[in-house]
């Protein structure tokens, strides 16, 4: 068994100076360096361009009937009917366009509200810390899909709310991250240099901190899109979504409800299932695995595992030989 | 910080946090559109003044303050309400839901650790081979799947051989004790399953984790050298170390372990408190909702701190 290609160690944060306006090419170098990113890449750029071009692949819409319901898979519909007898390829794009639009639309809320308490908590310190630690402790303690099912219960289900509850709810991680960055990012010396040249706080979070820590935004990111998906299957689930937009947890409630097991419409259950794993398998290979480059030896990473080992002492060189 | 010190303080944020989910519990639902009287004035029968008399018996006539103060001195007593569909009270049925879901739930979490604790240490041990990749990648597609839909595949792969569905089979009449036990845990088996896949896959890739941070150390080395058998190498040595932070990961996780059971049981019709709460949207039954929202609030806010307790006593390094 040859040893795979130990992942070139990432560059560690302090190895650049001021990345300035350099992070974005810095994100797109972390991304391309692993294979598993690289992957997950690929994957999700697929799934959003056939989402984008949906009106092109499926122009009949994701509701028009062409069949029985429950047709089973045949030549012209490869993935069989859906219980309203849709095609479920097309009825596939078109949910894919709302669960992510979905997806991405929470992870931003979630990357801002995260990004401003975890940069907050980390530069300001002192109470503001320690109120802003005990609010995202809160939040992390608390069970968040049954409070987001008592929130979606009072507030009714559109897909405003859903995008904003689920967003509202799953920054914890991104708060926790930045802060651990932004505390040890205040005391390097650009960051005492520049506020000992007079430098305003806004002027050394924006210019100095913010491009620091802005590719562990964007691993943020691209992991809140994964769970928020997650989070609206099962949301959807439970009758919570919103009924005029159809996602693919939506789907599968659907073929669920009108008992598409015990019909033998697996095609009309399973797809949609399918689709969502694959979403949140290519986000979360990507998230990781930057997440992974950037943060090292970081405790505590969103979604609680790493995939990329750290990188070897020569003592764990040694270790080879095994039995 | 001492230990003394520390666990003071994370009993207080405990404390905190429930009082922060009671406020919420409460607030969130006067928040609701709507009291309710709102349904009768539906009614041609009942008068305003019908409808004020009973917000005022009931006590919905007053300040928002007032009835939180009512709220909380009514919990104190023990007090959760009546369930608007069943009419039984909430606490009642809360009890009967939690006898059900307890046993479920355990089941298939305890396998989960412990089979994911086994393969997590198993994944970092084989570190770079193709067993390695191959549990990784598995553990990730089993953590990207949703819930529900891993219940739905069981119950097509499992059609005939397996309960899909309830707790008992209602034919089953005079069985004797271990007739029922049986049959129980026949019924128990995919609703587990589901639950369990879920948390091992997150298991396994946590333990591997934390034990590729351990892996690395010299002390591991010197371990090794002294001729300790793997097994022996990987548990005592390195599972030990690994430990603080695979029990703070978990304690996080059960809030997730929580969220899963409602899917699962909503799937599996479970007559269990996630099901209740599935079942308590869909009618708005508020009171039963809001109790059960407590409920698991609490718990999973005791979990951690009984999480909190065990990480400092395994590593007291944890209290500074």
């Amino acid at each position: 068994m040859t040893e795979t290609a130990i992942a070139p160690p990432a560059p560690p944060a302090d190895a650049v100076p001021d990345p300035g306006r350099s992070w974005g090419r810095r994100v797109v170098r972390l991304a391309t360096q692993r294979r598993a990113a690289v992957v997950g890449l690929v994957l999700l750029t697929t799934i959003v361009a056939i989402a984008l071009a949906a009106p092109l692949l499926a122009p009949l819409g994701g509701e028009h009937q062409v069949g029985p319901p429950f047709g089973a898979p045949s030549a012209a519909h490869p993935l069989g009917l859906s219980d309203q007898g849709v095609d479920m390829v097309a009825a596939m794009i078109w949910a894919t366009r709302v669960s992510l639009l979905v997806g991405f639309s929470a992870a931003l809320i979630s990357v801002l509200v995260g990004g401003v308490v975890g940069i907050a908590a980390g530069y300001f310190g002192g109470w503001v810390d320690l109120v802003l630690t005990l609010v995202t402790d809160y939040f992390i303690v608390i069970p968040a899909l049954p409070l987001l099912i008592v929130i979606s219960a009072v507030w009714g289900a559109s897909l405003l709310h859903v995008v904003l509850i689920i967003g509202l709810l799953i920054w914890t991680t991104t708060a926790r991250v930045v802060r651990a960055q932004v505390t040890t990012l205040r005391e390097r010396t650009f960051v005492r240099r520049a506020r000992a040249l007079g430098a305003g706080r806004m002027h050394v979070i924006v210019r100095h901190v913010l491009p620091h820590v802005a590719p562990l935004l964007v691993a943020n990111a691209v992991l809140a899109v994964a769970s928020a998906i997650f989070a609206e299957t099962a949301l959807s689930f439970l009758g919570l979504g919103d009924p005029t937009q159809a996602s693919l947890g939506r789907l599968i409630e659907q073929a669920y409800d009108r008992a598409a097991v015990s019909a033998g419409a697996w095609w009309a259950i399973l797809t949609p299932g399918a689709a969502v794993a694959l979403i949140v398998l290519s986000a979360s290979l990507i998230g990781l695995a930057l997440e992974e480059s950037l943060n090292p030896r970081q405790s505590h990473v969103p979604f609680l595992f790493r995939l990329v080992p750290p990188r070897r002492t020569p003592a764990a060189r040694t270790r080879r030989g095994r039995p | 910080m001492t230990r003394g010190e520390y666990v003071l303080r994370r009993a207080a944020f405990a404390l905190a946090t429930i009082g922060i989910a009671l406020a919420v519990n409460f607030f969130i639902f006067r928040a609701a559109p709507g009291n309710p009287t709102s349904l009768l004035a539906l009614k041609p029968s009942s008068s305003p003044a019908y409808r004020q008399s009973l917000l005022h018996e009931y006590g919905l006539d007053r300040s928002l303050l007032r009835q939180f103060g009512d709220y909380v001195s009514q919990l104190a007593h023990g007090q959760l309400g009546v369930s608007t569909n069943n009419h039984v009270l909430v606490i009642q049925n809360l009890k009967t839901q939690l006898v059900n879901t307890l046993p479920m739930v355990a089941l298939g979490t305890i396998v989960a650790i412990v089979l994911g604790t086994i393969v997590g240490l198993l994944l970092a041990w084989a570190r770079g081979t193709a067993f390695e990749s191959g549990g990784v990648t598995a553990s990730l597609i089993a953590y990207s799947l949703p819930t529900q839909w891993i219940g739905i595949v069981l119950i097509i792969l499992f059609a005939g051989t397996l309960p899909a569905g309830g707790m008992h089979d209602q034919l089953l009449l005079d069985a004797s004790f271990a007739d029922r036990a049986a049959d129980l845990l026949r019924h128990m088996l995919l609703p587990s399953l589901t639950l369990g896949l879920t948390v091992f896959a997150q298991y396994a890739l946590i333990v591997r984790s934390a034990m590729l941070d351990v892996l690395g150390e010299d002390y591991m080395l010197l371990a090794r050298a002294k001729g300790n058998r793997p097994r022996r190498l990987l548990v005592r040595h390195g599972l030990r170390t690994a430990l603080p932070p695979i029990v703070s990961l978990t304690a996080l996780q059960i809030g997730a372990i929580a969220g899963g059971a409602v899917l699962v049981e909503l799937v599996f019709s479970w007559p269990g408190v996630g099901r209740g709460i599935a079942q308590a949207v869909g009618q708005r039954d508020y009171p039963m909702l809001q109790g059960a929202f407590l409920l698991l609030t609490v718990s999973v806010v005791l979990c951690n701190f009984v999480a909190d307790l065990l990480a400092v006593r395994i590593d007291p390094r944890v209290a500074q």
